[in-house]
């Protein structure tokens, strides 16, 4: 299981700004190891984001998204003590969710 | 005869998820659409999405450095203030797949995002947001890359 994402969800007049750390290689399928075969692709393909458990996000990345994804997005209509949950699925197959309260 | 039937169905299943697998079979709306992901220059990635060619337009912003020190790690955003807007995504031109992210815009969220990619050279990044009728505008940006971020 990959370390938990690290998220920030702070209320911010009406909306709630969310900030995500996660943490995945990434790897794009373009480099090579030291004996020159190509390391497979290895990348989050699918975020979601559900606000007191309605989704509110969906978006695909593909391979050049950085190492240890940053991504920051706005929720409407939400406020203190709202939960906000993250998930990502990648291209193994392997998914991950967290969550978190907006403070 | 119930044996027959029940094996003929359970062989199908099979087939259909070793062909999933393979990737011959559509995927559902929730999995990854590779086809834009893997397009060659920006504007086979647009159609990819349902989009036809891009205008640019003031309504769509990109926000990116001017000079990016580490290319495996230059922030970009891109925000729009159009209503009808189904998609934003972000788009490196000269990466070896230019899309790097798309993110759905609905009325839960601020069509407002923000992440960092990997470039693998000075290029130009385009933020682009394609409406529900398909029209795709956008707003660009020559981004200066010191380190190249595709590694080697």
């Amino acid at each position: 299981m990959a370390d938990p994402m690290r998220i920030r969800a702070q209320a911010k007049g009406n909306d709630a700004v969310v900030r995500v750390l996660m943490s995945h290689e990434m790897e794009t399928g373009q480099r090579k190891d030291s004996s020159g075969k190509v390391i497979p692709a290895w990348h989050i393909t699918d975020v979601t984001a559900t606000h007191n458990g309605k989704p509110v996000l969906k978006a695909e990345w593909g391979p050049a998204v950085a190492k240890n994804p940053f991504m920051q997005f706005t929720v409407k209509g939400a406020k203190a003590g709202d939960k906000i949950a993250v998930s990502w699925k990648d291209n193994r197959g392997d998914t991950r969710t967290d969550e978190a309260t907006v403070s | 005869m119930k044996t027959t039937r029940r094996q003929t169905l359970q062989q199908s299943a099979a087939v259909a998820a070793l062909l999933a697998t393979a990737g011959l079979l559509p995927r559902t709306a929730l999995a990854w659409t590779p086809a834009a992901f893997e397009a060659k220059t920006v504007a086979d990635a647009l159609k990819a999405m349902g989009a036809g060619a891009p205008v640019e337009s003031k309504d769509v912003t990109l926000t990116a450095p001017d000079i990016a020190e580490n290319g495996a790690v230059v922030p970009m955003g891109v925000a729009t203030t159009l209503a009808n807007v189904k998609l934003l995504a972000v788009l490196v031109e000269k990466n070896p797949s230019p899309l790097v992210a798309r993110f759905d815009v609905n009325e839960s969220v601020e069509p407002n995002f923000l992440t960092r990619a990997k470039m693998g050279q000075s290029s130009d990044v385009y933020a682009v947001a394609i409406t529900n009728d398909g029209k795709a505008l956008f707003s660009k940006k020559e981004v200066k890359v010191t380190l190249g971020g595709c590694g080697g």
